[in-house]
């Protein structure tokens, strides 16, 4: 690279925005903490109050830095080099967001290969089970925990079939949004993110739906033993992802709306569709391993 | 390597530094992050440290004399996650800030403001973490392990907290190593192609692929612990399905890259040092690099090496035994690889070189009592015992610590432009030598008798060493205070001003840049031929 074709790589200027942020996130914290002292314990106190107030800072935050990033972005001061740097740094994002689910998945596993069947007297325990869990059956779902807690397995057909597809074609809309962003036909871009996010917003309807349904009438609740305890921490923290993928798409909607993004500028936008696909990835895999096998 | 510098000079309107507290808190600067992180780390090290003493001076005697035994628990959890979390993980990303855009000729870390938030999180965590000590019922008292059921069924309420703390310290590494990996991909000046990376800026890059790897795994053991002991899930209790040891497994998939996270950029540091001081090129390079990458697979299968007396099959057992023997061979080429190095060099004993020189010998013997400990059948009988103690302290304070304090002697001339006060150092590097031998070594001993760890009182018959252990880490504790004497002069600005190479044997695009280095530096990237 010769001198006269080297862009200079950004350096930001001093921001206030990450200490807002370091503030936000300590009070989080510290709010959350107490919040799930004092709901559990039936304690008085104001966890609730200070978790409410990190959000409102962190929605602050969020607001200044990414308006601030924006308006970087539009008036051309990102080098190419630069947003090399953001999509590296998104696609190791999702790395870590894969590696935390890969700890619930192997929860999960662990359990339903190792634990119950121990538990049912496999490998060399029959006298655990014959003394500690007398009468224990070794099934998966576990729909019946050694302390007699009893519950129903969740089926895999109708509702959690309808979310899947309905999941598989907001990927398929989201590739045609980013398709039609390359091919510069804004028309077409906003018809198909527009689809992305009513999908995703179904999609998180129906899954309040089933999560009502378990908890009314299936008796399958996030106590209901190591079966529900998976069931729940990871379509959960899924629903979590699907929901902060919808805002990300959202925010891009009202983006494209006001005219951003161009085939070379396009990054947030990218990001946002990465996310959507790993979050569609974790889906399949939820689909296969928790509610069908 | 030689490089076309390019001319900072030209650049001086732009070396204005902001002032006051907003440069610090608003700073988008790697060298300000980077000695923040270094700050940071150094005033967590001295209150780990503290509680450490308070553990050594309720065991200077058999029986319980100064601390109840629940304080006891408190203190060497925190102790534990201090040292981990707070001094040494940060101290290196502190290293890996400043030095890690010098080395590769880049104007500064790729991601700039997520840099500062990566920092910043961390102070706001660990208040949360020590003011939990001062809860009703007192501070996490589980180990700095948390292992199920001691974290959740028989754990106090400050744990909601320690979760919580913990997952900001993880997103903390995580940004940090985002921005590590990202800044060496995709910032490297034109030239310096991957295998003539220096070899701390190799040893991070993996670092910061095991960090984002792992830490994830963690924030999901803590989520579990949460759930299971606030919300009745039962992922770690057998009477709901669950098991206990699952939690072990899930710590430990973290735990052991973990401990690797802390002893590879150690390995590039000193993979920097002795080639200096022996005035000779590092022997084999590109060995050196391929054994960094097979420690960090291979840290991946080894984890239940932790967990040999849980009563896993035989079959397991003997995996996880041969695995981490295994891994000694790639570190073996590394401990041959300096002293290679250092053979026929012309050595010097400047104080970066002292530490450099007991980090060999003390880490290499760190890493014998791991292999003895690898042993499965060996292991029951020295599983949570003294020896285990004086294993990982070998490795983690004459290992990780020597070399962060190899490293802020080797470069801090490069950070302040001013030799550091070289009898001060000196004393520094004795008292420190010596006391951390008579601190850990007779835990040798103890513990190949049977002594248990995390316990405030023992048999009589271990009297004696403990003792000893006490005054040496007494003495180990004092020394420290040389090194903060040491940095405030460096901060003022004492001492005779040095050149830019600083070290007549240094090689490296850190050298070719003024001392003190400027505040902005590489704007336009040098071309490495
Ligand atoms: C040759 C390389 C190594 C081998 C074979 C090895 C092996 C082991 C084994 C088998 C244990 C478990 C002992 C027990 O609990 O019974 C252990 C514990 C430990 N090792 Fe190593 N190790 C090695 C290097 C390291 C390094 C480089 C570090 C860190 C820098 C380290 C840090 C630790 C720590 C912190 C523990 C104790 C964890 C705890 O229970 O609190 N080890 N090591
Ligand atoms: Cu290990």
């Amino acid at each position: 690279m010769s001198e006269q074709q080297y862009q200079k790589y950004y350096v930001p200027a001093q921001s206030p925005w990450p200490f807002v942020g370091a503030v936000a996130l300590f009070l989080i914290a510290v709010g959350a903490g107490n919040f799930v002292i004092e709901t559990t314990k039936g304690k008085e106190g104001f966890g609730g109050w200070i978790l409410l107030a990190g959000l409102v800072v962190l929605f602050y935050m969020l607001i200044g830095w990414f308006k601030n990033q924006i308006d970087e972005s539009m008036s051309g001061m990102h080098s190419e080099q630069l947003g090399r740097s953001y999509r590296q740094g998104m696609s190791w994002f999702i790395f870590s967001e894969v590696m935390f689910f890969a700890a619930f998945f192997g929860a999960l596993f662990y359990a339903r290969v190792i634990a119950v069947p121990w538990l049912g007297g496999a490998s060399n325990n029959a006298m655990t089970a014959e003394v500690l869990w007398p009468g224990f059956e070794a099934i998966w779902p576990l729909v019946k925990t050694p302390d007699g807690t009893t519950t129903t397995a969740m089926g895999w057909f109708g509702l959690p079939l309808a979310n899947t597809i309905i999941l598989l074609t907001s990927s398929v809309t989201a590739h045609f949004a980013h398709v039609a962003l390359e091919e510069n036909k804004r028309g077409r871009l906003k018809l198909m993110l527009g689809l992305t996010i009513l999908l995703g917003l179904c999609f998180l309807g129906l899954q309040v739906e089933e999560y009502v349904h378990a908890y009314r009438e299936m008796g399958l609740t996030l106590q209901s033993g190591v079966y529900g305890n998976t069931f729940f921490m990871l379509t959960g923290f899924h629903g979590l992802h699907v929901t902060l993928g919808t805002l990300l798409l959202i925010i891009m909607f009202f983006r494209v709306l006001k005219g951003h993004f161009s085939p070379q500028n396009q990054f947030a936008f990218q990001a946002a569709s990465w996310y959507w696909h790993f979050v569609d990835v974790v889906w399949v895999l939820l689909f296969v391993f928790v509610y069908i096998l | 390597m030689s490089t076309v510098a390019d001319d900072l000079h030209h650049d001086d309107h732009h070396d204005h530094k902001p002032s006051g507290i907003k440069r610090w808190l608003y700073t988008t600067n790697h060298k300000d992050i980077g000695t923040l992180y270094l700050w940071f780390a150094f005033i967590m090290f001295l209150i780990g440290g503290a509680m450490a003493m308070v553990i050594r001076a309720e065991l200077f005697q058999p029986g319980l004399q100064i601390v109840d035994p629940n304080f006891f628990n408190q203190m060497t959890t925190v102790h534990g996650l201090i040292m981990v979390f707070g001094a040494v993980m940060p101290a290196f990303t502190g290293l890996a800030n400043w030095m890690v855009p010098l080395m590769i000729g880049a104007p500064d870390m790729a991601l700039p403001r997520m840099n500062n938030w990566s920092f910043w999180i961390l102070p706001f965590a660990f208040l949360i973490l020590l003011s939990s000590l001062f809860l009703e019922g007192g501070g996490p008292n589980f180990g700095w392990t948390f292992y199920a059921p001691l974290s959740t069924t028989y754990s106090n309420d400050s744990t909601a907290l320690f979760v919580f703390s913990v997952h900001i310290m993880g997103a903390s590494s995580i940004m940090g190593a985002i921005n590590v990996i990202v800044t060496i991909f995709n910032m490297r000046a034109p030239g310096m192609t991957w295998m003539k990376m220096p070899l701390f800026v190799w040893t991070w890059l993996i670092t910061a692929f095991l960090l984002i790897a792992v830490m994830p795994v963690l924030a999901g053991a803590v989520t579990m612990v949460l759930t299971d002991k606030f919300f009745g899930t039962s992922f770690f209790d057998a009477a709901g399905g669950g098991d206990p040891v699952m939690f072990q497994h899930i710590f430990w998939f973290f735990g052991h890259p973990e401990v690797y996270i802390m002893i590879l950029p150690a390995f590039g540091i000193i993979s920097q040092i002795v080639p200096t001081f022996s005035r000779k090129p590092l022997f084999g390079y590109s060995s050196m690099v391929y054994a960094t990458t097979s420690i960090a697979l291979l840290s991946f299968i080894v984890w239940a090496h932790h967990m040999f007396t849980t009563g896993m099959p035989l079959f397991a057992e003997m995996f996880f035994m041969f695995a981490t023997m295994l891994i000694s061979v790639p570190t073996g080429v590394k401990v041959f690889n300096w002293v290679a190095t250092m053979w026929r060099g012309a050595i010097s004993f400047e104080v970066p070189m002292l530490f450099a020189l007991a980090f060999i010998v003390l880490f290499t013997l760190g890493g014998f009592s791991g292999l003895m400990l690898a042993i499965t059948p060996v292991d029951f009988q020295y599983h949570d015992t003294y020896f285990v103690v004086a294993h990982f302290h070998y490795v983690l304070v004459t290992g990780a610590v020597f070399s962060i304090m190899a490293a802020v002697y080797y470069w801090l001339p490069k950070w302040t432009g001013k030799m550091y006060d070289e009898t001060l150092a000196k004393w520094h590097f004795w008292c420190s030598l010596i006391s951390v031998n008579v601190l850990f070594f007779p835990m040798h001993f103890v513990g190949l008798a049977g002594m248990p760890r995390r316990i405030p009182d023992y048999s009589l018959q271990f009297a004696d060493f403990n003792q000893w252990i006490s005054i040496g880490g007494f003495a180990f504790g004092l020394s420290q205070f040389i090194f903060l004497a040491l940095l405030l002069k460096a901060c003022r600005k004492e001492g005779e001003p040095v050149s830019d190479k600083v070290w007549d044997g240094a090689e490296g695009l850190e050298w070719e840049i003024p001392s003190p280095a400027p505040y902005h530096t590489f704007e336009t990237p040098p071309v490495v031929k």
